[in-house]
Parts: C-alpha cells; structure tokens; sequence
C-alpha cells in the first residue's frame, strides 16, 4: 500500500531541510564577507553540521524490528527512494573524480558515463520488480528460494562480501581524503571522524535511517555539484545552464589541441618526456641493481653536505620517498614510465572515439561491464525492496536514474570547462599563473613544471590529478570559499551515503543471510537486529583499518568489483527470473564458472601482463560474464528440471498480485 | 485467479516490451559508440553528435526508457488485473 500522507509529510519536512541548507549557506557567506571568518572555521562548521543532521536522522529513525532495520518498513515512496538510490549509488569517484577523468581522457571516459548510468535500465526491466514482488531481504534470500538449498545462499554471500567490502574501503578512504583536505587534519583522523558520521546512523536505524540519511545526503551533494559549474557556465557564456552551454568548450578545446600539436616548444618538451621514459625503463631493467644504486647516490649525497645545509633537508625528503624495496621500486618506476610516455605524445582530439579497434574492443567491453555490474550490485538492489509496491519498484528505478543525472549530464560540462582552462594556462608566463593553480600545486593535485627552461608554460608541462577539477572550480569561477568549502561536504555527503549502504549490505550478508539462516535459525527477531548492529560496528573498524593503509590497488579494486558483479551475480538473477527453466546446478556451475574465470584474468592481466584482445583488467568480466550465462543454460538442460515449487514460485514473481510463498513478511 | 493462457500472454508482452527497451539501449549506447567517429562530423550548437551520445544523449534515453516500460506495465497490469491495491 502506498501511504499518501506519509509521502506528504516527507516532502514537507525536506523542503524546510533544503531551505535551512540554504539559509547556512547565506549565513555563512554573510559571516565569510563581514567577519572574515577562516577557512578552517567554514570547514568545521560544514563538517560538524551536516554530520549532526545525518546523526539526528539516524536518532530520529532508530529501531529495532526487523522489517525496518532491513528494508525501511517498506514504505519508502518512489521518487524518496529514487534520491536514497541516486546517493546510495553515487560515490566520492563519481562526484569528485568522474569529471576530471573525463577532462583527461576526452571519448574514453564516456564508457564511465553510459556504464553507470544505462545499468539502470537492465535493474529497472529485469530485475528490480520481480524482486520486490519476492519480498525478502537480500540477494542471498533470493538465490535461496530460487534455487533452493544452503549452496546457492552462500556463493550469494560470498559473491556479496568481495564485491562490497572493496568497494566500502575505497568509500572510507574518500572520507579520509575529504575530511584532511577540508580540515587540514591527518589522514587517519579523518577516516575516523567520517567513521563516526556513517555509524552514527546506520548502527541505530539500519536501512530506515540509512535511507532517511541519504535522502538528506543527496541534496547536499547535488546542490554541492551544480552551484559551482553553474556560475562558471554563467560566466563563460552568459547562459546558466551549463549542461547545454559547454558546446563552445569543447570547439575551443580541439582547436587549441589542433594547433599545439605542431608547436615546436611542445615538441621540445614531448622529447624531455621521452628521454625521461627511456631512462626509468633502462632503470626498470636494471634492477635490482639500479635500485641499490640509487639509494646510495642519495646517501652519498646526504654524507658529503656539512650538517646544518639546508639543501640535507631536500635530500632526506628524496631518501624518505624512496621505494623500500626493488620490488615497490618495480611499481613506482613503472608508473612513472607510462606518465611519461604518455605525456611525450601529441595531444588527442577531445570527442573522437578510440581510433584503433583494440581501443573501441576495450571501450565496449569496459561499458558493457560497467551497466552489468550496476545492475548486480547488492547495495543497489537492495534498495529495490524498500518501495511499497512492485509498481512503485519500477517507477523508483527511472526516479533514481532521473536524480543521477543530475549529476551525471553536468560531469560532461565540468570536464570541458577544467580543460578549456587548463588550456588557457599555456603560454602564460611562469610568473603571472593565477591564485588557484600555486594553491593545489601545494597539494600535489596539478604540477606544473618549466621542463625546457623557457619561463612559459607548455601543454606537456601540465599535469593534472583527476579529482583537480571539481575541486577547483570554485576558485576558477571567482566564488567565495564558503562555495569550495560546501563542495567538499558534498564529497562527503556522496562518500558517507555509499559507505552507509555498503555497510548495511555487508552486515546483513553475515548476520541475516550466514548466521541467521544457514547457523542459527532459532534467534529472535530482537536478538537479530542486535547481532546485525555488532556487526555493522565491527565491519565498519575492519573497514576502517584496511582503509588506513592506503594502499594504492584500493582504486582499481573498485573497477573491478564491477567486473565480479557482472560475472558472477547478474547472470543468476536474469535467469532466476526469465528462464523458468533454470536450475540449482547451472546457476552454481555458471556463477562458480564466471568468477573464477574472472579472477583468473583479472590476475594475469593486471600482473603478469596477459592481454586478449586489448581487454585490460578493469572490463576483465567480459570473458566470465558471458561463459556464465553459456555454462550455468547447458549445465541446466544436462540436468533435472526444477521442481514443481520453485517453478510455481517463479510463476509468482512474474506478476504483480498474487502470494509469494517465500517472501512473507515477518 | 486467471487462466494460464492469460498468464501466459501476460508474460509473452511484458518479454516483447522488454525486448524492445533492451534494442533501444543497445543502438543509443553500443551502436552509437560504434559510429561515433561519423555522427562527430555532425556538429549541433558546438557539441559533434557522437561525443554528445555518450555524454549525454543515451543517457536521456535510458530514462525514457524506464518511464515508458514503467508506464506501458502499469497499462498491461491493469489489461490482465494483476495490478496491486
């Protein structure tokens, strides 16, 4: 049943929210112009702020029964759970680093764009309302029923507990991140201040107040999103609306591209980059001699100064940074090497498509992975269960996509205009560089280095970090600090949601779908919901732990959560709905199948260097996906047809009214 | 309770519907991808049409997408009375 006063006084109590959202904004301009307030007090207060709100939702929305800890009661309206789906989904990557991968890698990082926006409608038509007219509580429930037994239920677990907890560490990284760069405090406090901000609500509400809070969490961050560019748009071209004004950008970009491909001073500098690459790889094969070698030029170095120089200092930075080891030094010249490479070639044209087949094979197949992996998260799913009605589950699935375009159609225009003016640096003077660009030069997030010694700026002399160009536009726009300052809280606003919905998912797949139902079956609901809130608590400091080592693969571990996803969950879901046909023993083969085969993959072309048709580890699912599907359809045939039950419950899920015999509530 | 013939024919439009949302996603995103390097030399208000597909044009079309499947099975629910109260 759909609740209309409910969703009445939903949206009553989040306009008075949004209008108290801008009034701070206002109040905190007013004190930024009038009282010189310190950038560091504006940080504290968006940080304290918005955690305090996303804490007394989660009070407000405590509980202890079962249906709410898990699916929010059920009685979240379409277009509420459309805005918790759009900030459960979108993470600290898509708000603070889409744009400017975008921005650096021109057509090729469209495959970012559709990929995480056309999985949305795999979700919406084939499996969204069929598993909120099952009803239950997890994907792992769902495997269970359809195809019957504890086998099925735990690959479900497993498949869950890979994907999600990569991708929950990535998401307690990006807090840290935020966090030390909004406060200047170290990393590692900021990963447990954010902690605080995600457990604060799912601990004491689980799925209901999780899904109050990022409802609460995507208005911060699209607001967050579209002030800044907006301005900028303003500014470029006198039209508001950047998502159509950006057009000019993109000719300025090409042309300019056009014209330095020939320069001479750009040649110069690409030679620079060139010789440079054929230096780390001539140390690359070296090693590990090489590597010794350095270490003790550098030492060398640092003995025959006189203490007390101040060039010991610069030295003892070098000996910190290092590589500890032949092996890390493996990594990081190897890196080093690619960069270099890449920066020693012409530029690209911005809008054309891969121009050689492999390239197109690997955008394809990369896109391809991406939309399966979103339709087989299990944090996204989960939030399926959460409408009222199978209806409502269809209509929330275009909600949810309605609100990530939002930000997804303003990335395009984020990254032209960051471009475009990245552009418009070359050929300044070394001494004449705007504010913006000597203040991320601290922080290591552009580089920009004279590399011939000519005092003028070059295109290849420009380096950018991805996340530079959310994060500078602000200041690029002429906006006050209140404005940068507030797009750091929606980072964390789209960081803090995705944790929370990982958070919920990893714990009900070991207390519900493991302890509960193939351990214990005889606890009572209270006792659940309590071992389900221990849990939370403590795969949240794991998390947290892991995160803390900041380990490099982090970032890639996320791509491929999407690869696993779609190799191993999406093709046991379509089936178990469309193929009636389906059976226990090809759904086990075919997952068992595609996720080995994955891994296999994923492990030979990320570190022993195999490469099939240009396919790199991030779209490596391409070659377990589709034997999944082939394996677990010739694995059923060979084998007995489900029985009569599962084949009747199938019939049930396929249409809207009618009892599900495992879906009844509790 | 409907016949299973009803049921059956229920579930053969929603399978023809859903086959034709699925062929529309894959000619605005695949298809468009693959020809990109073409419809770029068509060039609307600044934006060259191929990059503008996967910028933002497929983009609109999947929500199409799911508003027009949402809304035609709402009316095939209600054809066959397996709409919910």
């Amino acid at each position: 049943m759909v609740d209309k006063g409910f969703a009445e006084r939903l949206k009553k109590v989040y306009a008075i929210y949004t209008g108290g959202l801008i009034f701070l904004l206002i109040l905190l301009y007013l004190g930024e112009k009038l009282f010189n307030l310190s950038p560091a007090f504006i940080g504290y207060v968006f940080l304290f702020g918005t955690i305090a709100v996303y804490a007394a939702i989660g009070i407000i929305s405590r509980t202890g029964q079962v249906a709410e800890y898990y699916v929010a009661g059920r009685r979240v309206p379409a277009v509420f759970n459309g805005m918790a789906t759009a900030a459960d989904w979108m993470s600290a990557a898509s708000f603070i680093g889409m744009a400017g991968a975008l921005a650096l890698q021109g057509y090729n990082g469209l495959a970012f764009i559709m990929g995480w926006t056309g999985g949305y409608v795999l979700l919406g038509v084939l499996i969204a309302p069929y598993l909120r007219k099952f009803g239950a509580y997890t994907i792992p429930d769902f495997l269970d029923a359809r195809y019957g037994g504890k086998l099925p239920r735990f690959v479900g677990i497993v498949a869950t507990l890979i994907v999600s907890f990569t991708y929950l560490v990535a998401q307690i990284t990006g807090v840290g991140i935020i966090a030390s760069r909004l406060l200047g405090l170290p990393f590692e406090v900021g990963v447990f201040v954010g902690l605080m901000g995600i457990l604060v609500c799912s601990f004491l509400g689980g799925m209901k107040a999780v899904t109050w809070t990022q409802v609460a969490q995507y208005i911060v961050l699209i607001i967050a999103y579209l002030i800044p560019v907006t301005v900028l748009s303003f500014k470029y071209t006198g039209n508001p609306i950047s998502q159509i004004s950006y057009g000019f950008a993109l000719q300025g970009i090409e042309q300019r591209f056009a014209q330095l491909k020939d320069d001479p001073k750009e040649i110069e500098v690409r030679e620079i980059h060139k010789k440079r690459a054929e230096e780390l790889k001539a140390k690359i094969a070296a090693l590990p001699e090489s590597w010794e070698q350095g270490k003790k030029e550098l030492e060398q170095q640092l003995n025959a100064l006189p203490p007390g120089d101040p060039k010991r200092a610069e030295i003892e930075k070098k000996l910190k940074e290092y590589p500890k080891s032949p092996a890390e030094a493996k990594e990081k010249w190897t890196d080093a090497m690619k960069k270099a490479t890449e920066a020693s070639k012409p530029p690209k044209s911005y809008t054309a498509p891969p121009s050689d087949t492999k390239g197109m094979v690997n955008f394809l197949a990369l896109m391809l992975m991406l939309m399966l992996g979103t339709a087989g998260l299990p944090h996204v799913i989960m939030r399926f269960y959460t409408t009222p009605t199978v209806r409502e589950a269809r209509t929330s699935a275009g909600w949810a996509l309605f609100f990530i375009l939002l930000l997804y159609i303003t990335a395009p225009a984020y990254a032209a205009f960051g471009r475009y003016e990245m552009l418009n640096l070359v050929g300044k003077a070394f001494n004449e560089l705007p504010d913006w660009v000597q203040k991320w030069a601290k922080v290591n997030l552009i580089t920009i280095k004279d590399l011939n010694g000519d005092g003028i700026v070059q295109f290849a002399e420009i380096a950018i970090h991805p996340d530079m160009v959310v994060l500078a536009t602000p200041e690029i726009a002429g906006l006050p600090y209140v404005i940068a300052g507030f797009v750091a809280a929606g980072g964390l606003a789209a960081a803090l949601s995705t944790a929370d919905g990982l958070l919920i998912t990893i714990s009900n797949a070991i207390s519900h779908d493991l302890y509960y139902k193939m351990i214990n079956p005889n606890l009572s609901p209270s006792t659940r919901v309590k071992i389900g809130k221990a849990l939370l608590l403590v795969v949240a400091l794991i998390g947290a732990y892991v995160a803390s080592f900041r380990l490099a693969i982090i970032v890639e571990l996320v791509a491929w959560a999407f690869s696993l996803a779609a190799a191993s969950l999406f093709p046991a879901l379509v089936l178990g709905i469309w193929d009636k046909r389906m059976n226990k023993q090809g759904a086990i083969a075919g997952m068992v199948v595609g996720l080995t085969v994955t891994i296999i993959y994923l492990y030979l072309s990320r570190f022993k260097g195999v490469e099939l048709f240009g396919i790199k580890p991030i779209a490596s699912g391409i070659f377990g996906m589709p034997l999944n599907f082939i394996v677990a359809l010739v694995v059923s045939r060979l084998t007995p047809p489900p029985p009569q039950n599962i084949q009747e419950f199938v019939d049930n899920i396929r249409y809207p009214k009618g009892a599900v015999r495992a879906g009844a509530e509790e | 309770m409907l016949s299973k013939e009803q049921l059956e024919s229920y579930w053969r439009e929603n399978r023809n519907l859903m086959l034709l949302v699925l062929l529309i996603w894959f000619l605005v995103s695949y298809g468009a991808a693959l020809i990109s390097g073409f419809l770029n030399k068509i060039v609307i208000f600044g934006f060259p049409l191929g990059y503008y597909m996967g910028a933002q044009g497929a983009l609109i079309v999947f929500l199409l997408l799911i508003v027009f499947y949402a809304k035609t099975m709402e009316n095939v629910d209600k054809k066959y009375g397996v709409e919910e109260d």
